[in-house]
């Protein structure tokens, strides 16, 4: 049973997928199906986190290998707890519907496609978090990217296809690198399990070896998470998705690389074992600088939108730097809170473009009046997102300067400070334009009527932010567990290495 | 034998490298090619092919002494089969590019970037 609960979060997408490639399903039977299978799978990951919060990590040996030589899925609090949110962030995409807006014209043989291809996308993202198998990880990243870059320009539009390409240039070095690191240190090593690869590198004490492969990995993963300066095809691609899409490729996808740099940089490659994290630091900071700057710069809304993933991808990996239990408390948190938020506001994205027929915020106007709902699921993400108390972003990037005042790092805390400034002026500035200003009279393309879905979905969201910001004390405590883990792996290594199932 | 492959490896990666680093796009796309090779030599060099005896069992069916590692060769038809699904995907994106708006260079793919 709790073999089948762990891995329940691979099983449910796959089954959907499957069911959503048999042809001549009608586009409403394959939304019913799919809606219902986002259901189920949140419902899962949900026992699965009250499991692992209950009864410690779980584990399951695929095939009965025992480790190191078999696949080892690991179920602990970091990973149930981003399973958890991805799951409801799928669930809530769905709700908000893949046909609304501009995207309504989309035929039916495709909208059943999409559907399936947002489930392979649940089923790599689920994978991703769940596989404690260094090859494993690189096999879900690929299930994972093969379903994004076929949502990503699935509408064939010219305006779809140069950024799709990059994107998917980009991802395939990405996985060239990382498969190198992977060679490169099973060679070494002749293990590829994570747990076993951490106990024979704090035995072997290598960091020429550390440092290479570690390198070669961290590049991989910076670049799926859009860190500078591996940060390019960000901007150039997830506004040319549609607007739900989009709303999940910002909640997950550079979320993933996020994890992955969390649990292979507190578990295999740490400063414990010889790798140096300064590099980290100043490449964070960076990341931080030029995403908000970039974002202040636009005036595509999603687009806008997307330069602040990857500023605030620079916190979170800063955190991952600084180190110590608090750091990354304060990482998870981040992560759990972008979700939410960043989901939102690409959905809120979406309903402005379809409103007004034009993704530029200078023709839009007036939202604050004619939709003062709307103007709410803008506002209390918007506000989590520049940090303002008491919602979600204050908490996180508060624990973040704490953790950066207990190690010392001055030029950190600076940099955080004003860049939390920028990001709130950026998202002023889309309040000023998009719902202050009186009506723009020139639209460029004829408005859609959204009707009722959306504002379940975004209003869903703002819920969850509320959750995490006026309970932010459970919500810390789950995140401080997680961390502690992370800090201490010898509750992982045992859990896998000694089999630590029920 | 161990050094000329570790010297093919190096000559394939700088070859994708070189190619990599051009603006026109075909060749990107050749480089990212190449690179994929690189990685996939990479990894089966991992289990020390050439100076070990291949990776099958005896007759007894128990493993020869100095056998190789099986598990790289695994790995690299795996990475094989991802490999040449991402290649096919990626040429026809990059036909589909071509033919829409006759973009060569890579420089174009960012110009239609503004809103």
């Amino acid at each position: 049973m709790i073999d089948l609960l762990v891995i329940s979060p691979i099983l449910v997408p796959l089954l959907t997928l499957i069911v959503c490639l048999i042809p001549r399903i009608s586009a409403k039977t394959s939304d019913a199906i799919s809606l219902t299978s986002a259901g189920v799978l949140l419902a899962c990951v949900s026992w699965l986190l009250i499991t692992v919060v209950s009864h410690g990590t779980l584990t399951l040996r695929a095939g009965g290998w025992a480790p190191p030589f078999g696949i080892v899925l690991v179920a602990d609090t970091l990973s149930a707890l981003m399973l958890w949110i991805s799951a409801f962030v799928a669930f809530v995409v769905l709700i908000y519907g893949v046909r609304s807006g501009p995207d309504a014209l989309s035929p039916g043989h495709l909208h059943v496609l999409i559907h399936g291809l947002i489930h392979g996308l649940m089923l790599g993202v689920n994978g991703s978090f769940l596989t404690g198998d260094l090859f494993n990880l690189y096999v879900w990243f690929e299930v994972m990217l093969i379903s994004s870059f076929i949502l990503m320009v699935r509408e064939g539009h010219h305006s779809q296809l140069p950024g799709g390409l990059t994107y998917v240039l980009l991802n395939l070095l990405a996985s060239a690198l990382f498969l190198s690191g992977a060679g490169l240190i099973y060679g070494k090593l002749g293990t590829l399990n994570l747990a076993d690869m951490a106990a024979k590198l704090g035995a072997l004490q290598d960091p020429d070896l550390v440092n290479t492969s570690g390198a070669l990995i961290f590049v991989a993963f910076a670049a799926k998470a859009a860190l500078f300066p591996f940060h390019f095809w960000l901007p150039a691609s997830y506004h040319r998705a549609a607007p739900a899409i989009s709303a999940l490729f910002a909640g997950l996808l550079t979320k993933v690389g996020v994890y992955a740099l969390l649990r292979l940089f507190t578990l295999v490659f740490t400063p414990a074992n010889g790798f140096s994290t300064t590099l980290i630091l100043y490449l964070s900071m960076a990341t931080m600088i030029l995403g908000v700057l970039g974002a202040v710069a636009q005036y595509h809304i999603r687009r806008l939108l997307a330069f602040h993933i990857i500023s605030q991808i620079g916190y979170m990996t800063a955190g991952l730097a600084l180190g110590g239990e608090l750091a990354l408390t304060a990482v998870i948190f981040y992560v759990l809170h972008h979700i939410a938020v960043k989901s939102t506001l690409f959905l809120v994205g979406g309903v402005l473009e379809a409103r007004t027929g034009s993704p530029d915020i200078r023709h839009h106007g007036g939202f604050y009046q004619s939709s003062p709902l709307l103007a709410l699921c803008f506002l209390i993400p918007a506000f989590s997102l520049g940090g303002i108390p008491p919602l979600s972003g204050f908490w996180a990037k508060l624990n973040l300067l704490q953790a950066g005042i207990e190690t010392g790092r001055w030029l950190f805390i600076a940099t955080a400070l004003i860049v939390g400034i920028l990001t709130l002026f950026s998202m002023i500035k889309i309040w000023n334009e998009s719902f202050w200003k009186a009506p723009a009279s020139d639209h460029p393309r004829p408005a859609t009527n959204t009707g009722g879905r959306p504002f379940l979905a975004m209003l869903s969201l703002c819920g969850l932010t509320l959750v995490f910001s006026l309970g932010g004390a459970f919500v810390f405590r789950l995140a401080q567990r997680a961390a502690g883990e992370l800090a201490d792996p010898s509750g992982y290594l045992d859990a896998v290495l000694k089999g630590g199932t029920l | 034998m161990t050094t000329a492959l570790a010297i093919l490896i190096g000559l394939l990666f700088a070859a994708a490298t070189y190619c990599l680093l051009r603006r026109n796009l075909m060749r990107v796309l050749i480089g990212i090619l190449l690179l994929g090779h690189a990685v996939n030599l990479l990894l089966m060099s991992a289990s020390a092919p050439l100076t070990r005896a291949p990776a099958i069992l005896g007759a007894d069916g128990k493993p020869i002494p100095g056998m190789a590692d099986a598990l790289p060769q695994a790995l690299v038809l795996t990475a094989i089969v991802i490999g040449f699904g991402l290649s096919v995907f990626t040429l026809v994106l990059a036909r589909s590019c071509f033919q829409g708006k006759a973009i060569d260079d890579v420089h174009d793919l960012g110009k239609e970037d503004s809103p």
